[in-house]
């Protein structure tokens, strides 16, 4: 992990609290309007930071670095066998409107996620609480493995021990709502949030802005630094940057416009405006395993040597590094001493002639619409069509591919624009859904319908170990696993994508906090403004 | 008179239930998902039955239009797919915003296209009349995207004369109002040019000038007035027009109109705001229709309403 901040943070934590002035404001620019402010419906990079700095959950990472830490809860015990998880909860955090959070806002939170009514694209995640299946069959109202102790202390029953439970627990779908401002609002509550975070609510105009205010009863003291946040929406990047330039906002929130890259990476007067950090992203090209030719092993392992990343990642002015394995770089899981398959087009060629397909074969490759997908769909056009292999390319809309994906009808996907970025720093979020078998359904992410119950058995067998003596253990797990899946290669890894975020001069803080691997873009709760100091 | 109204609101009525009847079944014709986006890619196909369920997208197509008629003509468009909130509530706070940029956009062409129409009559063959029909011509055929970059960068960045982008004050709204009125002003340069040749060919024209009046009057009392109605009548049809124009200028400019956020809801497959915004555009183009029909006879009282 690179992130700077995290040693300093680990050690220190108060030295940085206090070291800013509150005051001053910010302003932040996005193209499209947020479509909502419900931490359980909320499920794009846009709104999902947003929603983090208005609502809490029990857990939280250390700002700028993936290393969990208890929020709302102050401290937690877990069972010996794995199965039981006790939050004792924090004294004095309050909601938005003054009340006092409470255990039962707690459960009432979780059961929101889970239950159907709520259409939370992330309710699946707490399918290991007891109860999880008839709360969410719509044959329970309660989730039965959630118990309040007494009023500040809540515990939670598992139906198996799951290592990534602190996770889920970190996750906006789990974060905690009031249920008399949801109730009150009805459908108007992801208009209307109410929350216990570093920022309180005040104003969404629709497609123009939303404004946030500093939450001054904030339960962590001497943040957030900045007195208000502003979203503007309708901002086109391109005329986004020439308004930061003009001194008019703080952040681009959509990231530098690609045409302009290189022109505003060397321009000098940038030099620290533009944070520079890794993302826990993959770009990948799924092949359809249960498929003629995909089905055969020589032919997958023929078109990943057959890509040329180096190319692809040059095509995309360098925003990214080439990937030789599932896991990104900055994921625990990592195998540094793996190289992958290396570009080796004749190597591909006699893999495909041993394969029985020595003229290559004609296949469709599916790619999003939207710029830079279709560049780099041609790239990998070309390369494969030096092996022999000619591939059609299927530019679609979002949605489309996915459907193509989920149903199967698609021999290769190239996966930009849509997968994956994890939605927790754990291994176990880049597998099941996206290489196991429970992904590998109608309607699933797994494109490659590569299912291996072999792996998916180990893969619950490492979750199991819940214990902190075992993490490393775990991890270590998860690494073999992620090398065999390369053995197998279900997909081409292509590259890990970078972010850079471009600020005003009148913003300060770490760097890390600006390409935070999990507020994206920004960890707005830590970042100050340099004309209130 | 009053039976013609009953059979051209009758009409219209008709057209509207076409226009829901087509823009449903097309986005059924789209091969996605839209429980798969709903559900999110961490779903299992229960939780994504159950939704379809719930949204009653298991029902029979024609089922599913009837159900979304009825709920329609209580005024009920549904619930947003992505927003969780009511689609009526959504257009109803960013309609204001479209009817805003649309009158913006109805003067501009007016100021634009009156004008020079009226200097091309007048110049009727010269070099002034070739420049401005060529101008005419030009902007007539200029994708809106180009032209509203175009302005943005020359008017707003490099000049600075207006905001950037945004919404609230008139020096917002001039540039986009200007790009989505441009073409219509480049058309009604055309119309009011040919309408002015033809009334200046009319005998109490020849009169008035023989009677010794100055040209200036003869083109701005006796002329004008009789040129200017027929081109003012097409303002009806020009709402059709400028309809499907807002999608694309809203966002250019980021105004905060019906069009942007058509946009974004065809990016995430936003079924019910994609059929609200058509029904609550086909409304309009329908009005400015009928509106146009009734000013016709006032007009020209040769045509008659029957």
């Amino acid at each position: 992990m690179r992130f700077g901040i995290s040693s300093y943070l680990a050690t220190a934590p108060a030295v940085l609290a206090q070291s800013h002035k509150q005051g001053g404001a910010a302003v932040v620019t996005f193209n499209n309007d947020l479509t909502t402010l419900d931490p359980q419906v909320g499920y794009d990079w846009q709104n999902w930071s947003v929603i983090k700095s208005i609502f809490d959950g029990l857990m939280d990472y250390k700002p700028g670095t993936t290393q969990l830490e208890p929020d709302l809860a102050e401290s937690y015990t877990i069972s010996d066998d794995g199965l039981t998880y006790t939050f004792k909860l924090r004294d004095g955090v309050k909601f938005h409107n003054g009340r006092a959070m409470t255990p039962a806002d707690v459960k009432y939170s979780l059961e929101r996620a889970v239950n159907p009514a709520t259409q939370s694209p992330g309710g699946g995640y707490f399918s290991a609480i007891e109860g999880y299946d008839a709360l969410a069959g719509g044959k329970a109202t309660e989730l039965s493995g959630i118990r309040i102790i007494d009023n500040k202390t809540i515990s939670f029953t598992l139906t198996r021990p799951d290592a990534t439970f602190l996770h889920l627990m970190a996750i906006n779908f789990g974060y905690i709502v009031p249920k008399e401002e949801v109730e009150k609002a009805g459908s108007d509550w992801g208009k209307k949030p109410v929350g216990t975070g570093a920022f309180k609510f005040v104003e969404w105009v629709p497609g123009q802005h939303i404004v946030l205010e500093r939450n001054k009863d904030y339960h962590r003291q001497g943040v957030p630094y900045l007195d208000k946040l502003t979203f503007e929406f309708g901002q086109d990047p391109t005329v986004a940057v020439l308004r930061l330039k003009n001194g008019e906002v703080d952040i681009v929130g959509d990231g530098i416009p690609p045409a302009q890259f290189t022109e505003i990476m060397a321009d000098p007067a940038n030099k620290d405006l533009i944070a520079e950090g890794d993302q826990l992203h993959t770009g990948y090209v799924t092949m359809n395993v249960t498929q003629p030719p995909f089905d055969n092993l020589k032919v997958r392992q023929a078109v990943n040597m057959a890509i040329n990343k180096d190319r692809i990642v040059r095509l995309i002015n360098n925003r990214a590094v080439p990937a030789n394995q599932a896991l990104p770089p900055a994921m625990p899981g990592y195998n540094k001493d793996n190289k992958g398959y290396a570009f080796d087009p004749d190597g591909a060629k006699k893999l495909l002639a041993e394969a029985g397909k020595p003229q290559g074969f004609t296949t469709e490759l599916y790619a999003m619409n939207v710029d830079p997908n279709p560049r780099i769909a041609q790239a990998i056009q070309q390369d494969l069509a030096a092996v022999g292999i000619k591939a059609e390319i299927r530019s679609l809309a979002q949605a489309e591919v996915i459907a193509a994906g989920g149903s199967g009808k698609a021999p290769m996907i190239w996966s930009g624009g849509m997968a994956w970025i994890a939605d927790f720093p754990d291994p176990a979020n880049f597998y099941y859904g996206i290489l196991g078998c429970a992904g590998a359904v109608e309607g699933g992410w797994n494109w490659s319908k590569y299912c291996n119950k072999e792996l998916d058995g180990r893969a619950e067998n490492a979750d199991a170990m819940v214990k902190a003596d075992e993490t490393d253990k775990r991890i270590s797990e998860w690494k073999n696993l992620f090398d065999d899946v390369l053995k197998d290669a279900p997909w081409a890894p292509v590259f890990n994508e970078k972010r850079f975020t471009y600020h005003s001069a009148r913003l300060g803080g770490d760097p890390a906090l600006f390409t935070d691997p999990i507020h994206i873009p920004v960890n707005y709760d830590y970042i100050f403004a340099k004309d209130s100091q | 008179m009053v039976f013609y109204l009953a059979k051209r609101l009758s009409a219209s009525a008709l057209i509207l239930v076409g226009v829901t009847l087509v823009t449903f079944c097309l986005t059924f014709i789209i091969p996605a998902d839209p429980v798969a986006m709903i559900a999110g890619r961490n779903s299992t196909p229960e939780t994504r039955e159950q939704i379809r369920e719930q949204l009653g997208l298991n029902q029979p197509l024609p089922e599913q239009y009837a159900n979304y008629v009825k709920r329609l003509a209580r005024g009920d468009f549904g619930i947003s797919y992505a927003r969780k909130s009511a689609v009526g509530d959504l257009i109803a706070s960013r309609l204001p915003a479209t009817l805003l940029l649309m009158l913006g956009a109805i003067i501009a062409e007016l100021l634009i296209g009156l004008p020079a129409g009226l200097y091309a009559a007048a110049r009727r063959g010269e070099t002034g009349d070739k420049v401005a029909m060529t101008l005419s011509f030009l902007t007539v055929s200029t994708p809106q995207f180009v032209l509203g970059l175009s302005l943005l960068y020359l008017f707003a960045y490099r000049l600075g004369w207006f905001p950037l982008s945004g919404y609230g004050t008139l020096r917002h709204l001039i540039l986009p109002a200007v790009t989505l009125g441009l073409a219509g002003g480049g058309w009604y340069s055309r119309m009011m040019r040919s309408s002015m040749i033809e009334i200046l060919r009319q005998d109490y024209i020849r009169t008035a000038r023989a009677k010794g009046m100055s040209e200036k009057r003869v083109m701005f009392v006796h002329a004008l007035r009789n040129a200017i109605l027929p081109v003012i009548a097409m303002i009806g049809l020009d709402i059709g027009i400028f309809m499907s124009g807002v999608v694309v200028v809203e966002n250019v400019f980021g105004w905060p109109g019906i069009g942007q956020l058509m946009w974004q809801a065809i990016q995430s497959l936003d079924i019910p705001i994609i059929m609200g915004v058509t029904t609550v555009a086909a409304l309009f183009i329908v009005a400015g229709n009928f509106l146009a029909d009734l000013t016709a006879p006032l007009i020209d009282p040769r045509i008659r309403l029957r």
